[in-house]
C-alpha cells in the first residue's frame, strides 16, 4: 500500500559550499550534531511531481547526510482517493466541494489502510498536505513529536472541507505555513517555513553564456534588445493578458521584447482557452513571444531567465510564487504583484519592485530600464535574499532548528 | 601572545519564526499590535529582522518601518519608525514602549490616515532562537582572528547584535571579551563603532577582522 522511498543521492553537502560558504555548511552541521542518529519520517502522497516530492527529494538526502536517520514514505491509495484529495485541495482553495458525504469516510479509510502497513516510529514525524493527515491517529499508543506540513493557502478553505480535516489537525504539535497568509487561527503553534529552490537543480544551476544566447536565437529572441520575461502557466490568475498590456505602454518607451513561457496549456482545456486569448491579443507583433514549453523544459526555462533582461511576475493570485525565487536567484531585476508569497520575496525598492496594477507594472519596468545601475542593485540584493532564506539549504536549517527546539536539545 | 583566563566560545544560533495570531490591517491596528506584542514578536521584527535582511544597507531598519512605507505609502512615520537604532535598546519592553508611541501619535495626528486599509496586511510573528556551539573557541587573538574566518552570518549577529540583550550593555560580546579577558579596551571600542545599519554582516565581520589584524600588527 504505501511505499519507503530510496533516498536520491546525487549531490552532497559540501557541494553547496561554492554557492553558500564553508561557515554556513559548517553551522548546518554544528545544529544537526545534537540530533545525530535521532529519528524523523516524512510522509507525503507522491514520490515525483509537484514542489512537495520535488523538495523531498533534496532535504531528505540533505537531512540523512547530516546525520539524522530519516526516511520518506509515500503513502498510497485508488483513484477514488486521489479524486477526493484533488477535490479537498480545490475546496481548501477556496472553491466548491461537490463530493458525497460519504468521500469522507472513503478518505479516512484509505489513511487506515496505510496505517496498517506503514511503521510511524519516528521521533519527529513531518505529515505532508492533507492527503495523510489522518495519520495522527497512529500516535494514540505513541510517543514523538507530530507536525503538519501544510503547503496550500489556507486562508479561505471551504467550510465544509476544513470542519472535516481541523479536528485532525488540532491533534498535531504544530503545523508549518509557507506564508503568515496562508495560515489559520489554530490551536496549536504554526511555524513559518518560507519553499525553497535548489540552487544546484537543472532549472537554477548556472549556465554558459553561450548556451543562454543559443536557447534564445532558437525561440527567435534578439539577444541584443531588452527582453521582458513572465514564466508561468497559461492561466488567468498569472494575467498574461495584462503582461502584454504592460508590454505596450512600455514599448512607446522603449524597444523591447516580450516572452511569455510556461506550460500546461496542451492538458488543460481552460489553459488552451487562455493560450488563444493571449495569442489574440499578440497578433502581430513579432516581438512578443508566446513558448508553450513541455514539462522537460528545465534548461530553457532556467536560460529564458538568466537571458531576461527584467522578470515579470504579474499575477491576480499567487502561491508563494517560486518563479520569483528563481528570477532574483539569477540576479534578475523582477517587477511583480503585491500578493501571496511575493511580497516576502520581493521587499519592495531593495529586492526589485512590487506593482497593483498594469500600469504600476509598466512604469516600474521603465524606471529599471532607464537606470540599470538600479536595476544591478536590486538584482544583487534580490539573490543574497534568496541564498539567505529560500534555498534548500535553508530548509534543511529550519528543520533542524524545529527538530532542536521540540526536543529541547539546546 | 597573551593568552585569556576565560575561553571566547564561538556559538551561532538559527530562528525558528511562528506566526502570531493579530495581524494589521491600519496603522491604528498596528499600534494596537504593538501595544499587546510579546518580547519575542519585537526581537523577530527589529534585532533579527536585522539579521535577516543584512544585505539591505540602505534604508531597511526594521519590519515595522517597511511595512508603513511599501504597504501604507506613509513614508514620514516609516521614517520615524526606522531612525530608531536598536544599539540604543538594551530591554525589548523599551524599544515596544517607543515602537508604540510613534505609532500612536501619528495616528493622533493625522487620523484620516490611523483607519486606511493597507495594501497588504501585516502579520506579528515572533522568534524563538536556538543557539548551539559552534565547536570553535579563542583564548588569544590570534585564535579570536582563527575563528572569526570560520563563522556563518548568523553566529555573527548573535554575537555582534543580538547579544545586547543578553548582556543589558551597551555593547557586544566580542567587545566584551576583548576587553575584560584579553584587556584590550582600545580594540574593544573600535569594534563596537561598527555600524550594523551600513554595513552587511558580512563587511562588519571583514571590518572586524581588520582591527584584530591592526591591533595584533602593532
Amino acid at each position: 500500500m504505501s511505499t519507503t522511498m530510496p533516498i536520491p543521492r546525487l549531490i552532497h553537502l559540501d557541494d553547496y559550499i561554492s554557492v553558500l560558504g564553508e561557515p554556513e555548511v559548517a553551522e548546518l552541521r554544528a545544529l544537526a550534531a545534537r540530533l545525530h542518529g535521532r529519528t524523523v519520517q516524512m510522509v507525503n502522497s507522491t514520490a515525483v511531481g509537484g514542489g512537495v516530492a520535488e523538495i523531498l527529494n533534496r532535504l531528505v538526502p540533505i537531512l540523512q547526510e547530516l546525520g539524522l536517520a530519516i526516511r520518506w514514505d509515500v503513502i498510497r491509495g485508488g483513484s477514488d482517493f486521489f479524486e477526493i484529495t484533488k477535490a479537498f485541495h480545490n475546496a481548501l482553495h477556496g472553491g466548491s466541494y461537490d463530493m458525497p458525504p460519504e468521500s469522507f469516510d472513503v478518505f479516512l479509510g484509505y489513511n487506515e489502510q496505510n496505517l496498517g502497513r506503514l511503521q510511524m516510529e519516528g521521533e519527529f514525524t513531518v505529515i505532508h498536505d492533507p492527503q495523510p493527515v489522518a495519520l495522527i491517529k497512529a500516535r494514540a499508543d505513541r510517543w514523538g513529536h507530530w507536525i503538519w506540513r501544510c503547503h496550500i493557502d489556507l486562508s479561505r478553505p471551504n467550510p465544509t472541507v476544513w470542519k472535516f480535516l481541523e479536528p485532525w489537525v488540532d491533534r498535531y504539535d504544530g503545523t508549518i505555513f509557507s506564508s503568515p497568509e496562508f495560515s489559520r487561527q489554530l490551536s496549536i503553534p504554526q511555524y513559518l517555513f518560507y519553499p525553497c529552490i535548489d540552487p544546484l537543480a537543472e532549472k537554477n544551476r548556472e549556465l554558459e553564456p553561450e548556451f543562454v544566447r543559443a536557447v534564445l536565437e532558437r525561440f527567435q529572441i534578439d539577444p541584443g534588445r531588452p527582453i521582458l520575461t513572465q514564466i508561468s502557466r497559461f492561466d488567468r490568475l498569472k494575467d498574461p493578458v495584462g503582461v502584454v498590456r504592460a508590454y505596450r505602454l512600455v514599448k512607446r518607451y522603449f524597444d523591447c521584447q516580450l516572452v511569455l513561457a510556461g506550460g500546461g496549456a496542451s492538458d488543460d482545456p481552460e489553459g488552451e482557452a487562455v493560450l488563444a486569448e493571449v495569442r489574440e491579443v499578440a497578433q502581430g507583433d513579432t516581438d512578443i513571444h508566446i513558448l508553450n514549453l513541455p514539462p522537460w523544459s528545465a534548461t530553457e526555462i532556467n536560460a529564458l531567465q538568466r537571458g531576461s533582461t527584467i522578470v515579470i511576475q504579474k499575477s491576480l493570485r499567487e502561491g508563494f510564487g517560486l518563479t520569483v525565487t528563481e528570477a532574483l536567484w539569477k540576479r534578475k531585476p523582477v517587477v511583480a504583484s503585491a500578493v501571496g508569497g511575493i511580497p516576502a520575496q520581493v521587499i519592495h525598492k531593495h529586492t526589485g519592485m512590487l506593482a497593483h496594477s498594469v500600469e504600476g507594472a509598466a512604469y516600474q519596468i521603465r524606471f529599471l530600464l532607464s537606470n540599470p545601475a538600479i536595476a544591478t542593485k536590486l538584482a544583487e540584493q534580490g539573490h543574497e535574499h534568496v541564498r539567505e532564506h529560500f534555498l534548500i539549504t535553508s530548509n534543511a536549517k529550519r528543520y533542524l532548528t524545529l527538530f532542536l527546539h521540540l526536543a529541547g536539545s539546546f | 601572545m597573551k593568552s585569556a583566563e576565560s575561553h571566547f566560545q564561538f556559538v551561532t544560533a538559527s530562528y525558528l519564526t511562528r506566526i502570531g495570531d493579530q495581524k494589521a490591517t491600519t496603522l491604528a491596528e498596528l499600534g494596537e499590535g504593538l501595544k499587546d506584542s510579546s518580547d519575542a514578536s519585537v526581537f523577530y521584527h527589529t534585532f533579527q529582522t536585522l539579521g535577516r535582511h543584512h544585505f539591505l544597507t540602505e534604508g531597511f531598519s526594521n519590519d515595522f518601518a517597511q511595512w508603513v512605507l511599501a504597504s501604507c505609502n506613509r513614508a514620514e512615520l516609516a521614517e520615524q519608525l526606522a531612525s530608531l537604532d536598536i544599539r540604543d535598546y538594551l530591554s525589548l519592553a523599551e524599544l515596544r514602549t517607543d515602537l508604540h508611541r510613534i505609532v500612536t501619535e501619528y495616528c493622533a495626528t493625522y487620523p484620516a490616515y490611523a483607519g486606511q486599509v493597507a495594501f497588504e496586511p501585516f502579520y506579528f510573528c515572533d522568534a524563538i532562537e536556538v543557539a548551539v556551539p559552534l565547536g570553535v573557541e579563542a583564548r588569544t587573538l590570534e585564535e579570536f582572528r582563527r575563528g572569526l574566518e570560520r563563522l556563518s552570518h548568523a553566529a555573527f549577529h548573535y554575537h555582534f547584535v543580538a547579544s545586547r540583550l543578553r548582556l543589558h550593555l551597551r555593547t557586544n560580546d566580542f567587545s566584551l571579551w576583548l576587553e575584560t579577558s584579553l584587556g584590550l579596551s582600545a580594540l574593544a571600542q573600535r569594534v563596537n563603532r561598527i555600524d550594523i545599519y551600513t554595513n552587511t554582516l558580512e563587511s562588519a565581520r571583514v571590518k572586524l577582522a581588520a582591527l584584530v589584524d591592526e591591533e595584533a600588527a602593532r
